[in-house]
């Protein structure tokens, strides 16, 4: 407890004199480093010298407190003492420095009545850069000392650390902005608060109106997006089951083949597929041209609207299905599967009393999770939805219309949080119910019995025409990046390709390298800070005991269950003005990325921590370590393969990020997602998918390599372990497609 | 020796003077409304001809009236290029963007000058393009239609799901198309008639270009478009003819405006008096853009539309680009057109 007092004061009070306190405009590269001027420079100076030379009192606290802190540490002080002081300098000086944060902007005082207290305010303030960083999270760590010096978190002052953290991080990027975008939906235009206003917004028909049943063009948005939901939920669990039920059970030679198919969708950036669709169904398309030529029918153009946007998102959404699925096929225990038929029921009987009542979590998971990504989805309905407007596109349009009204997109998003939240809600309900797991860690002797023959038959009848689909979408889609134009003139041609990664003279002229480069930095900055928090947070959730770890669990979920769109408006939101000014860079990018993700990472570090004995942690501080020993020395050598999935996992969803970032990029941060979905929009398909197949090859890379890595790695430590992706998929029983696919899809 | 040692270590600081040379031209931040290859074409020529690092982000007018507004409190962007003239004229009236009086302005068609006029020099007309119709003859031919010539042939039942037009909610040219019609027909009459257009459409696009895309790839048979649109997708090898309506029609002044609060001002009118040039108004056509530029100097290339034969409309910008008169009608059409059954 000493030593973290100690060091954590020591890093603070070194920041506070040394790094520049507010954000550089250029850069840390841009500081004059000749002489010591910059010490006191308005802009450069750190916190001590904007103190010192700028009249800056406001700023005190980062000095004192790291002072206070350190000068605590090096006395000699009883436990307990010391304890309350550590609390005091952390504590108070973070609420001051937050105090001061909010209360001057860049206009001085953001309050009337902050002027009458303390006289007026010539001065302003930007956002914080590294100094205004690193010392309020200095001061974190060093509060966290003094609760475990307190006793709390067992007196463990690693554990305490890692929690004060978690906590507030997740209370920085996720809870804040969601709360703040919320509270709009409780003001008028003007900006007034005026609770009254979200039910004037609620109640609009374009909401709820059911008029469509009636004859009226269309029905309310929220109708249309519960529909939509519930037949995608439906769809994407039938296939994913006949997929899953075919490969683990259909004694099929394709299994291997039908493993990567399923893993083509996750790396495709989404509207990608709905542009395959539009090819081949469009009025245009191979589909509508045939049949007019050979049958005289004009198809027309019913891919637009809810048939498109249930077929795109069919197509991308099933491969999540099918691995929280084939997670749950494959754990089953044959067992009682074994009893039935020793009792004499036939193969049918067996499956349909057995085997599907076993299956129901795993259905129920399924089904929920596809509603919950259909909510979310932001690029199919936005290419195909023509007139069917769902939540997440009628959110983006309340943004960047002509009305510009932040009052309607806040209750948009507040409707869809309450869905997205009574969906995760009823998912936990129904799977904390009743244990289904038939998973006892012991090893099973039986063998699984095959398909009953009707069972396979059917099985084979919607999972093969599926896969030919998919594979013809996909020849067709990408051939569209390599001729002329698409749907007029197949001459091959690599001119969008050119036009995109164009090289002349030496300089990266080509369309797309600006934002190809951007998206794989950020991505490449992002997923290893993912993997870290993650892996953090999953050890803390799993392996330590302390007060309101259930609501920090759950608000690390907020983020996964709310669409992309809605986080992408609360984080501009959230970090444009001071302290927090992010918007405009790449940070702000990087942080959506880490909290959207964090759950994936988060749930597949728990499910893998599940699978490492407690007692190997507790060997560990019987030999005297602490809870940091036990993490660094015992449970990350273990997760390693884990980790790795991880990283891989949330570079690939980082890569293929549309809704969350599309209000978030900017002229130097623009991602290739937010470049290619501007070409669709605009029609140019070409350039569009040249750009698209560069990402997937790109992401296929990073896949077959930690395949290469993990799966070894694997094979080494382990000869046999069998539904290793089940305990994480079945038992914690939530929307995580992420333990599925780093197990199911990459190692498989 | 020793030379060589002191060489070696001169070396770095030599090398950090010549990148911090390359830094001290600074940068812009490019919000681009016009397509994307006019957008690099620009950037890059202006990089090549300054070593000013300028880095563009292409979004469509409404969106970036919508960020720039967003931002408003913290500038992110220095320079908005093209565009539809209203949002620029929303932007000067909300004092959104920057007075600026380039030496140019006298070079340009009286068009850009009014514009500028009109803004109080917040803005300035760089290209000028008359709306129309554009439609795929292939697809007509084949199902047997007429094509349009006037703004009242597209009500016929001929044309029964066979039109596009963007949605005014999010596309400039829309809200061009909404308010010509206002200023031809009186506004009641011309609600009657977008409620009677709107049987005929089978959707409203987000981006102003994405109708005339529809027609090019025969997803729609007729749009209601920039006639220099129809022009560069018939140049791509696409089936697409244009024509204007012979009641007359109004006509957008793409504009360019200076972000109020740009962290790169000067770089910014830098570009601004560079992008008021023949030379680089003439980028547009390279790019196979054919509006008309607003420099009286710069090459009109033949693929253009001739704004002197065509039937225009005295289109009142000032009035018409007026934030509440927009909203009013914007809210008008969604609530009256857009919720209507077809």
């Amino acid at each position: 407890m000493r030593a973290a007092g100690f060091w954590s004061s020591l890093i603070a009070l070194m920041a506070a004199l040394l790094l520049p306190w507010y954000l550089l405009q250029d850069g840390i590269a841009a500081l004059p480093l000749a002489g010591f001027a910059w010490l006191s420079d308005p802009d450069f100076a750190p916190a001590a010298g904007q103190v010192a030379s700028q009249g800056r009192w406001w700023l005190w606290p980062a000095v004192l407190a790291p002072g206070l802190g350190l000068l605590a540490a090096l006395l000699p002080l009883p436990r307990r003492a010391r304890a309350d002081a550590f609390l005091l300098a952390g504590g108070l000086g973070l609420i001051l420095l937050l105090a001061q944060g909010y209360a001057i902007g860049v206009q001085g005082w953001t309050a009337p009545w902050l002027e009458g207290l303390f006289g007026p305010m010539e001065d302003r303030q930007f956002g914080i850069g590294w100094g205004g960083a690193v010392v309020p999270s200095a001061l974190a760590v060093l509060f966290a000392a003094g609760l475990a010096g307190r006793g709390a978190f067992r007196g463990d002052a690693f554990t305490a650390a890692v929690a004060v953290i978690t906590a507030i991080s997740i209370a920085v990027f996720t809870a804040f902005p969601l709360l703040l975008l919320l509270a709009d939906a409780f003001r008028d235009a003007a900006g007034a608060i005026a609770p009254g206003a979200v039910f004037g917004r609620l109640a609009d028909d374009r909401l709820w109106s059911l008029g469509c049943l009636a004859g009226a063009p269309r029905c309310g948005v929220v109708w249309n997006t519960l529909l939509l939901g519930v037949l995608v939920g439906a769809g994407t669990t039938a296939l994913g089951l006949a997929f899953a039920l075919l490969v683990t059970r259909g004694r099929l030679r394709l299994a291997r083949p039908l493993r990567w198919l399923t893993v083509l969708p996750i790396v495709t950036p989404p509207f990608i597929l709905g542009l395959g669709l539009i090819l081949i169904f469009g009025r245009s398309g191979l589909v509508s041209i045939a049949a007019s030529s050979w049958f005289g029918i004009e198809l027309g153009r019913w891919i637009y609207g809810l048939p498109g946007v249930l077929l795109a998102q069919l197509f991308a959404f099933t491969p999540i299905a099918f691995l929280v699925l084939i997670g749950v096929v494959e754990g089953l225990s044959p067992t009682l599967e074994e009893a039935s038929s020793t009792l004499r029921a036939t193969p049918g009987a067996t499956f349909s009393t057995v085997t599907l009542p076993l299956l129901r979590p795993g259905i129920a998971n399924a089904f929920l999770l596809g509603f919950i990504e259909s909510m979310a989805d932001f690029g199919n309905p936005v290419v195909l939805g023509g007139q069917f407007g769902v939540l997440a596109t009628e959110i983006f349009f309340a943004v960047v219309g002509a009305q510009a009204d932040a009052g309607r997109a806040a209750t948009l998003s507040l409707v869809l949080l309450v869905m997205a939240l009574g969906v995760f809600g009823l998912q936990r309900w129904l799977t904390a119910r009743k244990s289904y797991v038939s998973i006892g860690g012991k090893g099973d002797g039986g063998l699984a019995p095959p398909l009953p023959a009707g069972v396979r038959r059917l099985c084979l009848a919607v999972a093969l025409p599926w896969a030919a689909l998919t594979v013809i979408l996909y020849v067709l889609a990408i051939s569209g990046g390599f001729v002329e134009v698409w749907g007029r003139d197949y001459t091959p041609t690599f001119r969008h390709m050119v036009k995109a990664f164009e090289i002349s003279g030496g300089q990266l002229t080509g369309l797309a390298w600006n934002s190809v480069i951007t998206t794989v930095t950020l991505a490449a900055i992002s997923a290893p800070i993912t993997a870290a928090l993650g892996i953090a947070a999953a050890w803390l959730f799993s392996r330590t005991r302390f007060a309101g770890k259930g609501v920090l669990e759950f608000a690390t979920m907020l983020s996964f269950a709310v669409p992309g769109t809605v986080i992408g408006v609360a984080y501009l939101r959230a970090f444009n003005l001071p302290p927090l000014e992010l918007a405009g860079t790449g940070a702000i990018i990087v942080a959506c990325f880490v909290f959207r993700n964090l759950p994936v990472g988060l749930r597949s570090g728990m499910a893998a921590m599940a699978q490492i004995d407690p007692s190997l942690d507790e060997a560990s501080h019987t030999l005297g370590g602490g809870g940091g020993d036990a993490f660094r020395r015992v449970v990350l050598p273990l997760l390693r393969p884990a980790i790795v999935a991880g990283l891989v996992y949330a570079f690939v969803r980082a890569m293929t990020t549309i809704s969350a970032v599309i209000f978030l990029v900017t002229a130097d941060t623009e991602l290739a997602t937010v470049f290619i979905v501007n070409r669709v929009i605009n029609g140019d398909y070409g350039l569009a998918i040249a750009v698209a197949v560069v990402l997937i090859l790109l992401m296929v890379l990073m896949l077959g390599l930690a395949q290469l890595l993990v799966g070894r790695r694997r094979i080494g430590r382990r000869a046999a372990v069998p539904g290793l992706a089940a305990p994480g998929l079945a038992a914690p029983g939530l929307a995580t497609p992420g333990p599925g696919v780093a197990n199911g899809g990459v190692v498989a | 020796m020793l030379h060589r040692i002191l060489q070696a270590a001169l070396l770095p600081a030599v090398l950090l003077a010549s990148a911090g040379a390359a830094r001290a031209q600074g940068s812009l931040n490019l919000y681009c409304s016009v397509q994307v290859e006019w957008c690099q074409a620009a950037a890059n020529a202006f990089q090549r001809e300054s070593g000013i690092r300028v880095s563009v982000s292409q979004k469509g007018s409404g969106e970036v009236l919508a960020q720039i507004r967003a931002e408003a409190q913290n500038p992110r962007g220095d320079l908005w290029f093209g565009g539809t003239g209203d949002p620029h004229l929303q932007a000067a009236e909300e004092n959104l963007s920057a007075e600026y009086r380039s030496a140019a302005l006298d070079q340009l068609h009286d068009w850009a000058q009014k514009q500028a006029r009109d803004s109080r020099y917040r803005t300035v007309g760089i290209y000028a393009g008359a709306l129309g119709f554009g439609f795929n003859p292939e697809l007509l031919a084949r199902r047997n239609i007429a094509p349009p010539a006037c703004w009242k042939d597209l009500l016929d039942a001929r044309f029964r799901n066979e039109i596009q037009m963007a949605n005014p909610q999010s596309s400039g040219t829309a809200y061009v198309m909404i308010a010509t019609i206002v200023q031809i027909m009186g506004e009641d009459p011309a609600f009657e008639y977008l409620k009677a257009l709107h049987r005929n459409i089978n959707a409203y696009p987000r981006s102003g270009t994405g109708p005339i895309k529809s027609v090019a790839r025969g997803e729609t048979g007729v749009s209601i478009s920039f006639v220099h649109d129809a022009v560069t997708e018939r140049l791509g090898g696409f089936p697409v003819s244009s024509a204007l309506p012979c009641e007359g029609t109004g006509y957008e002044v793409g504009s360019m405006s200076i972000i109020r609060g740009a962290r790169n001002l000067r770089n910014a009118q830098r570009f601004y008096d560079w992008a008021l040039t023949p030379a680089a108004q003439a980028l547009g056509a390279e790019t196979k853009q054919f509006q008309t530029p607003s420099n009286r100097a710069a090459p009109v290339p033949p693929e253009a539309p001739q704004m002197s034969q065509i039937r225009l409309i005295d289109y009142d910008f000032a009035r018409y680009g007026a934030s509440a008169e927009r909203r009013r009608l914007i809210e008008r059409w969604d609530r009256e057109v857009n919720a209507l059954p077809r």
